[in-house]
């Protein structure tokens, strides 16, 4: 690839330890990278990482292993000053966008503090940035004088968007920023992200659950399962190309309104395995349909297919 | 027209901040009300019961008893609320410092609240005092000393649950620092419920000075104090009752009062409670309007539609 990397994950590896003292890991050993003015796609279900593995590329939280490098420069162990400043750089849309505010803080001061925090702009132009921004993000300038609990949804996830841009970072991190919303309004805020991405040249990296939304987006798709990057593919290839029986599996999972009522709905048979007391060889054996004897000794390693495809499975090994 | 709402909906609010007022102005406007001088010894009137020239009769000293309770509400209420006052800014501070930094800061400041909840409030109070001396101010640090716990518990628990919302981790990502995050985020949110706690303590901190004084740690003669002169009216129980009734009738109002102002204060300030009323008011205006409904689903009775839509 031709374009830079931004961000990049290297060998990134979260353990949390529980009350009993058993070890969880959340996250195991994800490779990426999140190229400038390019979306990446993290799928998976609940419980698969997405969000840990999210907290940790924006420094909320700390990798157990592994580095985290901005630019080509390591910024995994940053504190206080550094971190500050990767901060500006590198930021996040919250999945929920009630929890996100402040219940005490108007929207006006909601979008200018980060700005007043770096001292970027002095307390009198406040006005102007909100008015700025809130315009960019397609919500009328009156909004400034309301709270986010007397806002809609979609509303409030605007005024997300609108605080992680006033930095002009980078990258920015959308957790979720979606799911909580409405179909329609869902559309709408991915449109404005995919507008804003495109006049800014941002990095982006988009976390969701639904397949077919982040697809429609997304330059190129991460699959993760338990902790793990199963398979790693082009956005646009993904319906025909997918390889990793989990991957397969979702994309089975998709309804729209042309599908075939006479169709059996494929299912993935039991559950995950507790990320507690994983087995042996490949998290997803007792759900695969293709399980062979290698595929309960041996974990795969993600590996090259062709191209920029890439996948963890004994089948394409 | 916004106060007047305001007054319609909280009317129990309203009427306890009257009486309280009420209170906060015997006790400024004693020195007017007052009939007698309040330390004027006169020993020729000593124990005279309740009539025309003394209201509540006077005391062993021959001293005027309701010029002294008037006198003593300056006493009580406003050492009362300093001392309410000294404990919520000492609690909630200590409380704040150790949610927000956790660790070795939280260990300390917990510890040595668990050492200050192993004791019994007064007797804890008593021992402080008696070390100190006896006097109103070192009754003031003795109580301080015994209750700030309470608010630092309460502030630290507040503080640990904020501190794991999205929007502590919002105010990180957009490089809030450590003070603006406390001033801005922190206490803020945390305030109404602090101060909800502050103004229902305002009787039982009163109540407690009363009991020192009472004890002889607090207030010393010849003040006006109402657990001193109860003290004080002890000794003569059966032969001049009203010098026990009448301070103690005192307190008994101030302290209802100030409680249940602290009560209503609740229900203004608490979101969650006034959610609940407003969420009843909704109740029960969709009951009216569901009543209404049903009149139009009895005369169509047969179309199915409305039935369905209004299930």
């Amino acid at each position: 690839m031709s374009e830079e990397a931004i961000l990049e994950a290297r060998y990134l590896t979260r353990k949390f330890k529980t009350a009993d003292s058993r070890v969880l890991t959340a996250v195991d050993n994800v490779n990426l990278k999140i190229y400038k003015g390019k979306t990446l796609g993290i799928v998976g279900e609940s419980g698969c990482g997405k969000s840990t593995l999210m907290r940790m590329l924006v420094q909320l939280d700390t990798p157990t292993e592994g580095q985290i490098i901005y630019r080509g420069k390591d910024i995994t162990d940053s504190k206080g000053k550094s971190l500050r400043e990767n901060h500006r750089r590198i930021q996040m849309v919250f999945q929920d966008p009630m929890a996100s505010f402040n219940p005490r803080m108007k929207v006006l001061d909601i979008i200018s503090e980060p700005l007043l925090n770096y001292k970027l702009i002095k307390k009198n132009e406040r006005k102007n940035i909100a008015k700025k921004y809130l315009k960019m993000v397609d919500l009328p300038e009156e909004f400034m004088d309301k709270y986010p609990q007397n806002m809609s949804g979609g509303q409030r996830q605007r005024v997300g968007i609108a605080r992680a841009l006033t930095l002009e970072p980078e990258v920015i991190l959308c957790d979720e920023a979606t799911c909580s919303l409405d179909v329609s309004v869902q559309d709408h805020i991915i449109k404005l992200l995919v507008k804003l991405q495109r006049e800014k040249d941002i990095a982006m990296a988009f976390i969701c659950h639904d397949v077919a939304l982040v697809q429609s987006l997304a330059h190129k798709l991460a699959i993760m399962y338990l902790g793990n990057i199963v398979e790693l593919i082009s956005g646009d290839k993904i319906n025909k190309e997918a390889k990793h029986p989990y991957t397969k599996a979702l994309i089975g999972s998709i309804f729209d309104i042309g599908v075939d009522q006479n169709t059996q709905i494929e299912t993935i048979e039991s559950e995950a395995p507790s990320p507690l007391d994983l087995p042996q060889g490949c998290s997803f054996q007792n759900r695969c349909p293709h399980c062979k004897e290698i595929c309960t000794i041996k974990k795969p390693e993600l590996s090259k297919l062709k191209g920029e495809h890439y996948v963890a499975c004994h089948l394409y090994g | 027209m916004k106060i007047v709402n305001f007054a319609k909906e909280n009317r129990e609010f309203v009427i306890f901040s009257i009486f309280a007022l009420i209170i906060l102005l015997v006790a400024i406007f004693a020195p007017a009300l007052a009939t007698h001088d309040p330390y004027e010894a006169v020993l020729n009137d000593s124990l005279q019961s309740p009539g025309r020239e003394h209201l509540l009769g006077t005391d062993v000293l021959g001293r005027d008893l309701f010029s002294r309770i008037l006198y003593g509400t300056s006493t009580t209420v406003s050492s009362s609320l300093i001392l309410v006052g000294i404990i919520f800014v000492v609690g909630t501070a200590l409380g704040m410092l150790a949610g927000y930094f956790g660790g070795v800061m939280d260990m300390i400041i917990m510890r040595i609240s668990d050492i200050m909840i192993s004791f019994p409030d007064l007797i804890l109070a008593i021992a402080i005092a008696g070390i100190l001396g006896s006097s109103l101010g070192n009754a003031i640090i003795a109580i301080t000393v015994v209750s700030w716990t309470k608010y630092a518990r309460l502030a630290r628990s507040l503080v640990i649950k904020i501190m794991q919302s999205d929007y502590i981790s919002a105010a990180r990502l957009t490089g809030s620092k450590t003070p603006h995050i406390l001033k801005k985020y922190l206490f803020p949110n945390i305030l109404p419920t602090l101060i909800v706690t502050a103004a229902t303590d305002i009787g039982s901190i009163m109540l407690q000075l009363a009991s020192l004084s009472f004890l002889g740690f607090g207030a010393q003669p010849p003040t006006p104090e109402w657990g001193f002169m109860l003290s004080e009216g002890r000794e003569f129980l059966q032969r001049a009752p009203w010098l026990l009734i009448f301070p103690g009738l005192a307190i008994f109002i101030v302290v209802m009062v100030f409680n249940l102002l602290g009560d209503s204060l609740r229900d203004v300030l608490d979101p969650d409670t006034n959610r609940i009323n407003k969420k009843c008011r909704k109740k029960v205006i969709e009951n009216e309007f569901k009543k209404d409904c049903k009149g139009i689903r009895r005369n169509s009775a047969s179309n199915w539609g409305i039935k369905w839509m209004w299930k």
